[in-house]
């Protein structure tokens, strides 16, 4: 089964962020990207698969230039080529227009029937986990959303869906969309020979036009929604401090009553 | 606290040390001190360190690629070591380790032996313990009494191992035929001793001093192998040291690495090499304590201002600095030597005396830092501390450097 996983390179958490000053998005180039640690576990989910059966893993990625060393990461893990859209129309594009973006690149990138896409639950920066829903109802798939583990049968697909009460299994035929999270596997490291196999590893580079779609629907002119102010959270206040002086204990017990906590 | 600052020779080895940082922020790091308590109180051997290593291709990147290392200069996987001390100096020291064992049988074996013997090594599917020292021979190796003798039923054998027709075919088949030798005696201080799988092992073949010895690869599970208990160490205590004792052992004669009484040279010029590992071990380890002291000076505040504030502190964190560096430019130049094919002995004998007496200095010093708390095991310094001193002790001792350097430089 050949399979596309979307990818999304995001800003380091080890590192501060900014935003930037005139259209208040992430200031991609004063920080370190890297691949979303949730997308591992989307290419190791890929790899695991094809690995057991056959078929070919493209990591597909929707981002600026530096994007690039989030399919060259998937690439080390083992996946076999990569597509990377870039289009500076895309900047400040909201998850809707995205999913148009990867919608069309995944028709394209296999002939216009992709097998089974895999996508992180959600990306470690946005956090929004609407894109795979978005991309699956684009393309007119069954969407399996948070899968936490996930197994190929013949044309349909199981996959255990982890709630805080209950485990649901959810079949769906295929093609389908998944979207996992980080309980369905332990990504692999890449390795030396992965490393130096990736780079001969085909990365193809499109643009809007390449995929058919109109500037004019994507970018931030074009999402529904703007960011208008982006302030710091201000620094935690001091903790209460509780003196024991015998009370301590009802101290404590009448301070977590009054917060609710009791 | 920002990453060391490195001048990778390559894109590749940029990506490495990358590769590198992962594995050891991610795996390493939270290892360390559950494996470190376990190794000392239990004997544990954090065996897991190996596969994981050896998985990403980091057990094996100074060795060719044609038996499944990387092929990369020392320029490279020294600076990786270097990496790996600063979270986790036995796994550094294991890798160095590891590298020694291999060293004899990729320099000085047949192309049979190594194409037999390397793949499984390099990958980390069998790891190796490297058996030199003795009771009674630790700087003076010449003085060894662990004795091969060939075994005297053997039909006579030819000298030369292409001539025994296939060697892999009787690989750990212990000298079929009796034809071979019988090693008996004692090795001490073998680092994974009891848990390698085979054993890079000197042993004497003739009463010759110094020029007697030869060295043999041993299998781990070789009849008449055992171990003594895991000596009580000072620190690095997941590289578990102790006695290998040798009672009958037999060996085939396609285990010999190189020719009779050509052991000494063989333990010397894989010493070489292995001394470099140390160098950066060290290097990373020193490293590691200073990160700790200058960011715990940054923060404690003492007289109203944080201690760095203080100029006796900070002259004491530059001279640390300094050490470091020195320690880093010296272990990269003797490596920059080796990779382009110089003699590059007495440079990494310059080096191993450099980085671990800054290792002992820098990591004594951080402990200052910190004063009261750098004493406890609150804070990674003690340890620090006690695993810095080892390593100015093994892979021959910070005097026998500057014997090394010294024959360099007046002959003898
Ligand atoms: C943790 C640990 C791991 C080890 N791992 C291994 C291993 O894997 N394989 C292995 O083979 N060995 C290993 N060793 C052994 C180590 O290499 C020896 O301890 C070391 O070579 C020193 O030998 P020795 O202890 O017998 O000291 P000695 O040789 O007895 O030296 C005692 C003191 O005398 C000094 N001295 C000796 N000769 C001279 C001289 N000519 N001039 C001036 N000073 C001199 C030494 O510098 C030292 O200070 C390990 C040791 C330790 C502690």
């Amino acid at each position: 089964m050949n399979i596309v996983v979307c990818v999304k390179y995001v800003p380091d958490a080890q590192s501060e962020r900014a935003f930037r000053e005139q259209d208040k998005t992430v200031d991609r180039d004063a920080v370190d990207g890297l691949l979303s640690e949730v997308d591992e576990y989307a290419v190791e989910e890929a790899l695991k698969i094809v690995e057991a059966s056959e078929g070919e893993v493209t990591v597909l990625t929707v981002g600026p230039a530096q994007a690039a060393d989030a399919i060259k990461k998937a690439l080390q893990m083992g996946a076999d080529k990569g597509v990377h859209v870039c289009d500076d129309a895309i900047h400040g594009s909201d998850a809707a227009a995205t999913s148009l973006v990867l919608a069309e690149a995944i028709k394209k990138a296999t002939d216009g029937s992709p097998e089974l896409v895999l996508m992180g639950m959600t990306s470690t920066d946005g956090v929004m986990g609407v894109v795979p829903a978005m991309v699956a109802e684009r393309l007119g798939m069954p969407q399996v959303t948070f899968a936490s583990e996930l197994t190929i049968e013949g044309g349909s697909l199981r996959a255990r869906r982890d709630g805080d009460a209950a485990s649901d299994t959810i079949e769906a035929s295929l093609p389908a969309l998944v979207s996992v999270t980080d309980q369905i596997n332990e990504p692999r490291y890449p390795s030396f020979k992965g490393i130096m196999a990736a780079k001969k590893k085909p990365v193809e580079q499109w643009t809007l036009a390449d995929l058919g779609v109109d500037a004019g629907a994507v970018g931030i002119d074009a999402a529904w929604t703007k960011v208008i102010d982006v302030a710091k959270r201000p620094p935690r206040a001091q903790g209460t401090i509780v003196k024991d002086e015998g009370d301590g204990g009802t101290k404590l017990a009448e301070f977590l009553a009054a917060g609710k906590f009791l | 606290m920002a990453p060391v600052q490195r001048l990778m020779p390559t894109e590749i080895g940029e990506e490495l040390i990358e590769l590198t940082r992962d594995i050891c922020a991610k795996e390493l790091a939270p290892r360390v001190d559950e494996a470190e308590r376990r190794a000392r109180d239990n004997g544990e051997f954090p065996r897991e360190v190996f596969d994981i290593l050896g998985r990403a291709g980091l057990l094996s990147l100074p060795q060719p690629e044609e038996y499944g290392g990387a092929g990369q200069p020392y320029e490279v996987y020294l600076q990786v070591i270097e990496e790996i001390a600063s979270v986790w100096m036995s796994a550094a020291v294991g890798t160095s380790v590891h590298s020694l064992t291999a060293y004899p049988i990729l320099t000085f074996g047949t192309p049979q032996q190594r194409t037999a013997l390397l793949p499984d090594i390099l990958d980390g599917t069998r790891i190796g313990a490297y058996a030199l020292s003795e009771q009674g021979a630790g700087s003076d190796i010449g003085s060894m009494t662990t004795r091969a003798t060939r075994d005297t039923e053997s039909a006579s054998e030819s000298d030369s191992e292409s001539d025994t027709g296939s060697t892999s075919e009787r690989e750990g088949d212990g000298g079929a035929g009796g034809e071979g030798y019988r090693i008996t005696g004692r090795k001490a201080w073998i680092s994974h001793a009891g848990h390698a799988d085979y054993y890079t092992t000197f042993a004497r073949t003739a009463d010759s001093g110094g020029r007697g010895l030869s060295c043999f690869i041993v299998p781990g599970d070789a009849k008449g192998l055992s171990f003594g208990q895991p000596e009580r160490t000072m620190g690095l205590h997941a590289d578990i040291v102790r006695e290998v004792m040798y009672d009958q052992v037999e060996v085939s004669a396609d285990r010999r690495i190189g020719a009779e009484g050509q052991g000494m040279a063989i333990a010397l010029a894989a010493l070489d090499a292995g001394r470099l590992g140390i160098s950066a071990a060290a290097t990373g380890l020193a490293q590691a304590a200073l990160n700790v002291a200058s960011a715990y000076a940054r923060e404690r505040q003492q007289f109203g201002r944080a201690i760095g504030e203080f100029q006796g502190l900070a002259f004491l964190l530059a001279d640390m600095q300094a050490a470091v560096s020195s320690a880093r430019a010296t272990y990269l130049y003797a490596a920059r030597l080796k990779d382009a094919g110089r003699p590059f002995g007495a440079e990494a004998a310059a080096a191993k005396l450099i980085a671990t007496d800054a290792a002992m200095r820098v990591t004594t010093d951080a402990v200052q830092v910190l004063g009261g708390a750098g004493y406890t095991s609150d804070f990674p310094l003690e340890r620090y501390m006690r695993e810095a001193k080892v390593t100015q002790i093994f892979e021959g001792t910070n005097q026998i450097q500057r014997l090394v350097i010294s024959r360099h430089l007046l002959g003898g």
